[in-house]
């Protein structure tokens, strides 16, 4: 299950200046490894070098402290509250367990738990055409205040699903965990431009404007079931129109076996209509 | 002065992308490296959580990111309302890039250290 995306999560600042012995070069690559692995992020604040921009919410610091320190601190202005840990004679596991039992005091989220796939847009390509507001049947996309095309439901997406960013006319759709360029965010070639997948349509993939599309879909349905009654039938043909769109597109199964019923994806085209001022 | 360029480094901790022999070789060098820097678990994720440390870094000026393809560390950036700065950033790709390339990138200033650059200040 993909995490809240707005729960607070705890910052970690591993402390080696004035006042704390350092780590052994070891033990920091190790304790680092071990911490981001979990999927907390670790200011390495060292001496001479600037210290992290103020934070806010909670901060987790770590050092071999010389002397004793309070266990918690807090701001003047109260948005910020700082635990220090002593972690001296701790192993990278040892201090990974210290950091998860603050995390839980503080109610923060534990990070991670879910691989972050969701589309990128590059507006240095994008038209604000809105196929992909179109396309998408998970209302990944919407619209800002200004009208312009915007991510903004990251957790809807359907984990390696790419299918958003093949119907975007100008590659301007990436996703940085792909595998393979451009959609993984590498220049765009002129070649890629070119290619047939990049180029699909989905006007043309339905065989002509989508909402007419849409609403004859709906027209043939309301006809057939009213003629045959014969759900199974629709279904069937449904999913043999699916599968022509999922080699196309390189949709993966269980995004195809999770699509929304032919009502959501009519009130789906409705609203995607109204909100394009269609 | 000018200040230092701040050091951002993303292990990509949530998919097997980035070479792992480049991030783990990365981060060795880093953190023997004696510089103070930003280490996340991954942009990507943090870009989802909109987290504002990503508005942070990117008021911070000057910058150097170990991640993925620039176009895609930009935009993770304004996903999350952070634009980074046109100027003084240098997007380092360890998809693409070796180890040593990226060590040398992100902690040689002119030829010298950055330790040795900031100490000689």
């Amino acid at each position: 299950m993909k995490s809240n995306p707005v729960a607070p999560v705890l910052r970690i600042a591993l402390y080696e200046s004035a006042g704390s012995t350092p780590l052994s070069a070891g033990a920091r690559t190790e304790l680092l490894k071990t911490l981001l692995e979990k999927g907390y992020a670790v200011s390495c604040i060292r001496p001479g070098a600037p210290v992290a921009s103020a934070f806010t919410g909670d901060l987790l610091v770590l050092g071999q402290f010389d002397s004793h320190k309070p266990l918690e601190a807090e701001s003047s202005d109260g948005a910020l509250s700082v635990h220090f840990r002593t972690i001296t004679d701790l192993s990278s596991q040892q201090v990974l367990e210290l950091v998860e039992t603050v995390a839980r005091e503080c109610n923060a989220t534990a990070p991670g738990g879910w691989k972050p796939w969701f589309p990128v847009i590059d507006y240095n390509r994008c038209t604000n055409c809105m196929q992909c507001l179109s396309f998408c049947l998970f209302d990944v996309y919407g619209v800002n205040s200004d009208g312009k095309i915007r991510v903004q439901k990251s957790h809807n997406c359907k984990t390696e699903c790419p299918a958003c960013s093949r119907v975007c006319p100008e590659v301007a759709i990436l996703f940085p965990k792909y595998k393979a360029g451009p959609i993984n965010g590498d220049e765009v070639k002129q070649e890629d431009l070119q290619r047939e997948k990049m180029k699909v349509d989905i006007s043309a993939l339905l065989g002509g404007d989508i909402y007419a599309a849409l609403r004859q879909r709906s027209v043939d349905a309301k006809a057939r079931f009213s003629r045959e009654r014969d759900e199974k039938r629709a279904i069937e043909e449904r999913k043999r129109c699916l599968t022509k769109l999922q080699q196309a597109l390189d949709i993966p199964a269980e995004v195809m076996n999770a699509l929304p019923s032919l009502e959501q994806i009519q009130a789906k085209a409705a609203a995607a209509r109204a909100t394009a001022g269609d | 002065m000018t200040k230092p360029a701040r050091i951002l480094y993303c292990h990509c901790a949530f998919a097997q992308v980035v070479p792992t022999e480049v991030k783990q070789e990365v981060l060795r060098r880093l953190s023997e490296s004696g510089v103070a820097f930003d280490a996340v678990a991954d942009l990507c994720e943090m870009s989802a959580r909109r987290d504002p440390g990503l508005k942070q870094l990117a008021g911070e000026g000057s910058l150097k990111i170990a991640a993925c393809f620039p176009r895609a560390v930009r935009g993770l950036f304004i996903a999350s309302d952070a634009p980074l700065p046109e100027h003084g950033v240098e997007i380092l790709n360890m998809r693409t890039d070796s180890a040593e390339q990226i060590c040398e990138a992100l902690l040689t200033v002119n030829g010298k250290p950055v330790a040795m650059a900031e100490e000689s200040k």
